[in-house]
């Protein structure tokens, strides 16, 4: 018996299908894998960090007592100042638990309240002098320690010498938390404040502010040398060995590790340069170095991508080189440009390591003003707050890592959102 | 701005349709291995012994031809043969590719355009192209007509754009069709429509001579018709060159006929007698359709 074409053809279809099926599912597991560990990853942050957005406020009724203030009555602006506020809340704990009489006791009651209660109070007088002699009740944010107790991290049937806060203090809360003197809010200090030793205290404001600065450095200096790098080279340069020579050094910067980029802001912007340590500038030079590869190869890819039958309509009507490019090229390449600029800024965001080197790692407690005071940046502040010991910076560094994690996916969509409205099809 | 120099380049006597007096001296026929006669009395482009190089490779060998005003000529040869690189000598198209390399003389009324005194930018306001696909600039139709106008500043003022938009489309017969859409995009109109707009942006900037790269092979055989009618009432006009791959649009719309092959230009010759009766027989043999 012989066998047809059609047999032939038959015998293998099976095979054929088999392996576009196995080939398919291959895929499939692959993506599986992909969103799974993605999905870990997330549910991980956000199940740590989500309770960061809440603090533990502890209200507080506290007599402004002139003897304590302001003795000798003068309101004078430098006695308001310096006088101890700490005495107003050490009491106001005082006559809150009477029976508490022993020293050690008593320092451990006046530490459920924040150390920033202290700053809250004299704030409050020196807006408003007219406070002296009332009293008020505030809320005033509660020791971090509390504050984990009242979010469950601290588990009251632990033997006591294993937990951070002994039976009696744990008595003070409950007793505090029985008559609603304790209550959960929405976390604002950690949107507007800097850096600080007291987790309640700490914020991510300062690296927000830092992150700012140094991406509008980055930007200022990356997108237009690196358009403006792309456009000679793509558009102006002759072809020959040394445009060649820049290409694969261009491409090669592109897989530097950054700190190596680190190391090299570190021995040229501040040793021989002498510019400002741990300053956005710096920081922002630095990335820039780093960016540039990526803007420059991306900005070449979207030039390259503009159809010759574009270029040679505008080189036939008369328009001279810079015309056409001017008129024609650029406006095409400029969604893929602004997309290459940003994922090469989202990249340069979320960079920790050559920051580091240029001492941008500093525990800065300001809200950094400009471009040349100290501050650090999101993924470095995340860094340090993955260091500290404190229980309390735990859900922050997820939570700052949340709010990194926004700023990317904001600077992504926005990529995709500009390459959708500005793409123009020919 | 546009300068004297570029004022005087651009203002052509061909437009007010009248030939300049026959040159006394007899033409003298350039030494070619073409057959026909490759000379016209009254030429507006003249070429001698030209040769292309694209790096080692000679993709035209030694042609010389003349264009004539207010005439249509249609290049035509199977596809390889250098027609199209030959067209885009013409007005210097093939500067933009590094490779090439021009020899040969090639002269638009007299200059030398590859002369190094000769601007690239002039030339090609007065020698204008249009190109196998429609590649109308991702702009509106207004915009699209305008451009050349506005980067030659041939308009002073905003309604002598408007007038010299309106006269390029109406010469390109597309005027009826787009006058209530002139601010949509260029790209949103037909392929036909597209063609003639390239051909109306073409000649906004009122050139000399018009390049025209197998204008309809993308188009419909409507599209086509419409564009070989106008093609036909340019030439009261302008001076056309036609690469095409139709042998029956080159007899439709050309008054002379190029036979390109391997680089080499076969022969020249009035459309009629070429396509009746071909002198040489490789002419022959691709009119024929033995071969291409």
């Amino acid at each position: 018996m012989t066998m047809t074409t059609a047999d032939k053809i038959q015998a293998g279809l099976k095979k054929r299908y088999a392996a576009e099926r196995r080939f398919r599912s291959y895929g499939l597991v692959s993506v599986t894998i992909g969103l799974a560990a993605l999905l870990f990853l997330f549910m991980s942050i956000i199940g740590k960090g989500y309770t960061a957005f809440q603090q533990t406020y502890l209200k507080l009724d506290v007599q402004f007592d002139e003897a304590i203030i302001d003795p000798q009555a003068t309101r004078d602006p430098q006695t308001l100042a310096r006088a101890d506020y700490g005495k107003l809340i050490k009491k106001t704990m005082r006559e809150r638990f009477p029976d508490v009489k022993n020293r050690r006791d008593k320092r451990k009651l006046y530490k459920l309240a924040s150390p920033g209660a202290v700053f809250i109070i004299q704030d409050m007088v020196r807006k408003d002098p007219e406070l002296i002699g009332t009293t008020q009740t505030i809320w005033v944010p509660a020791d971090d320690d509390v504050d984990m107790f009242i979010k469950g991290y601290i588990n009251r049937d632990d033997p006591e010498s294993a937990r951070r806060l002994k039976d009696k203090e744990i008595a003070w809360i409950d007793a505090l938390a029985a008559t609603g003197s304790l209550e959960k809010r929405f976390n604002k200090t950690f949107f507007t404040a800097g850096d600080s030793r007291e987790p309640e205290l700490a914020g991510i404001w300062g690296a927000v502010v830092g992150s700012f600065y140094t991406l509008l450095v980055t930007l200022v200096l990356s997108f237009p040398i690196g358009v403006a790098t792309a456009v000679y080279l793509q558009e102006f340069a002759p072809r020959n060995r040394w445009t060649d020579l820049i290409e694969v050094n261009i491409n090669n910067l592109a897989a530097v590790p950054s700190i190596v980029f680190g190391l090299l802001g570190l021995s040229v912007f501040l040793n021989f340069m002498a510019l400002p340590r741990s300053a956005p500038l710096v920081g922002g030079l630095v990335l820039s170095l780093m960016t540039l590869p990526t803007v420059i190869i991306a900005s070449r890819a979207s030039l390259q991508s503009v159809p010759p039958s574009i270029r040679e309509g505008a080189l036939g009507m008369g328009a001279s080189q810079m015309q056409m490019i001017a008129h024609h090229v650029l406006p095409l390449a400029m969604p893929g440009m602004l997309t290459g600029t940003i994922i090469g800024m989202a990249r340069a965001l979320g960079e920790s390591a050559p920051l580091l080197m240029i001492g941008m790692v500093a525990f800065i407690v300001n809200i950094p003003e400009g471009p040349l005071d100290p501050s650090t940046v999101l993924p470095v502040q995340i860094y340090l707050w993955a260091d500290t010991p404190e229980r309390a910076f735990v859900e922050r560094t997820s939570a700052a890592t949340l709010v990194l994690l926004a700023f990317l996916v904001a600077m992504n969509g926005a990529a995709v959102w500009l390459r959708k409205r500005f793409e123009q099809r020919w | 701005m546009l300068n004297q120099k570029h004022a005087v380049l651009l203002e052509s006597p061909a437009k007010t349709n009248d030939v300049p007096p026959p040159s006394p001296v007899q033409i003298q026929e350039p030494d070619t291995k073409t057959v026909g006669r490759v000379t016209v009395d009254k030429p507006i482009m003249t070429t001698r012994n030209v040769d292309v190089y694209y790096g080692d490779k000679q993709a035209i060998i030694d042609v010389s031809i003349d264009v004539a005003y207010n005439e249509v000529l249609s290049m035509i040869g199977p596809s390889g043969c250098g027609k199209s690189t030959f067209l885009r000598c013409l007005n210097r198209m093939n500067d933009t590719i590094e490779s090439a390399r021009v020899t040969g003389k090639i002269e638009l009324e007299g200059h030398d355009i590859y002369d190094k005194k000769t601007d690239v930018v002039t030339l090609r306001a007065r020698v204008g192209m249009v190109f196998q696909k429609p590649n109308p600039f991702p702009k509106s139709v207004y915009e699209n007509v305008a451009y050349g106008p506005r980067i030659h500043g041939l308009a002073r003022n905003q309604s002598e754009l408007d007038e010299i938009v309106q006269t390029s489309l109406r010469r390109a017969g597309l005027w009826d069709e787009v006058k209530d859409r002139l601010g949509q995009p260029g790209t949103g109109l037909s392929g036909g429509q597209q063609q003639r707009l390239c051909i109306a942006r073409c000649i906004a900037v009122n050139p000399d001579v018009i390049l025209m790269d197998e204008p309809c092979s993308a188009l419909d055989p409507i599209a086509t018709a419409r564009i070989e009618e106008l093609i036909d009432e340019l030439r009261q006009n302008y001076s056309i060159v036609i690469v095409t791959h139709s042998m029956q649009q080159a007899a439709r719309v050309s008054q002379r006929t190029a036979y390109f092959h391997l680089g080499d230009l076969i022969e020249v010759g009035e459309t009629a007698t070429i396509f009746t009766n071909p002198q040489d027989k490789l002419t022959e043999d691709y009119l024929t359709g033995r071969f291409g």
